[in-house]
């Protein structure tokens, strides 16, 4: 099962980006095959409608859960339709490291 | 005496289109009108008759009365058939709805989540695999105000007004309070070296 995490840079000891649609990079984490990627975001500095274009990038790596600080107002029935599960963590100090280390526990 | 309230219909998904159109139209009379489906009715068709159910069941997954769900289920039926029959346009959207979202928090690692895979019953944290799971309900606690802030900027397009942005308001819908115009996001636009 592949999972995304918003994340501010592209190694494992990068912090977590609380924002989704335009966080610096996702991290794309395979849980089965333990394989990453990290994918620049292309909407961080769009004008608008960061987050459905995010979602899309994101839903093309047919992930089936996201891992971000907050998802804004266009998002949530986006993903419903898309069956994509949202995970809200608060946590700005955890890095992906942290994170992968949680999702593989 | 003032009639009670309209009960909010509770919808599982958002319809995948957002209408139908007519075509063939055999004489050429031009525009046919549009009927509005609301989105109640599309739900009330979507269980009944795309999952089979019967209508108290239908009544039970839209958290209605029976009652109700017969009379949106026939207004629904009757909107369809008037498209049909004169070759109006369909266009669905309005209605007292609102989306269910089962949110539920886990106290282990403290990260919030939905399910969308409504079918299937959460057993555990999907981050932490933790147990120690309940219902959250984000209408009842009501974040503070510092959870929502981050490091982004909003910013006024005509006189520069900077202030900071929060989670879920869109900058576009902000208003600049010292000159009423709208804003932006700061850093997303080369004019003006903004």
């Amino acid at each position: 099962m592949k999972v995304a995490i918003t994340s501010s840079g592209n190694s494992l000891e990068s912090k977590m980006d609380q924002r989704f649609g335009r966080c610096g990079f996702f991290t794309i984490y395979d849980t089965e095959t333990k394989g990453m990627e990290f994918i620049p975001n292309p909407n961080k500095e769009v004008q608008e409608g960061a987050g459905p274009a995010s979602v899309q990038l994101v839903a093309s790596r047919n992930v089936q859960k996201i891992i971000s600080g907050e998802f804004g107002i266009k998002i949530k029935s986006l993903l419903d339709s898309l069956k994509i599960q949202m995970i809200v963590f608060k946590e700005p100090e955890k890095t992906i490291g942290d994170i992968i280390n949680m999702l593989n526990k | 005496m003032s009639p009670r309230p309209v009960r909010s219909r509770k919808i599982s998904n958002p319809p995948i289109i957002s209408g139908f159109k007519p075509y063939g139209n055999r004489k050429t009379i031009g525009d046919t009108g549009t009927v509005f489906l609301h989105i109640e009715e599309y739900e009330a068709i979507r269980l009944c008759d795309y999952n089979m159910l019967n209508h108290y069941q239908a009544s039970e997954a839209m958290d209605i009365s029976r009652p109700t769900l017969t009379r949106i289920y026939a207004r629904a039926r009757q909107k369809i058939a008037e498209a049909l029959v004169l070759g109006k346009q369909i266009i669905i959207e309005g209605g007292k709805i609102y989306f269910d979202s089962d949110w539920f928090l886990c106290s282990s690692c403290g990260c919030y989540f939905n399910n969308p895979e409504k079918r299937e019953e959460i057993k555990e944290c999907p981050l932490c695999k933790s147990t120690n799971i309940s219902n959250y309900d984000p209408e009842h606690d009501i974040p503070e105000e510092s959870m929502l802030r981050c490091n982004d900027l909003c910013i006024c397009t005509n006189c520069g007004y900077e202030q900071p942005h929060l989670f879920g308001c869109p900058c576009k819908e902000e208003i600049c309070p010292k000159c009423h115009h709208n804003m932006i996001r700061k850093g997303t636009l080369n004019i003006r070296n903004l």
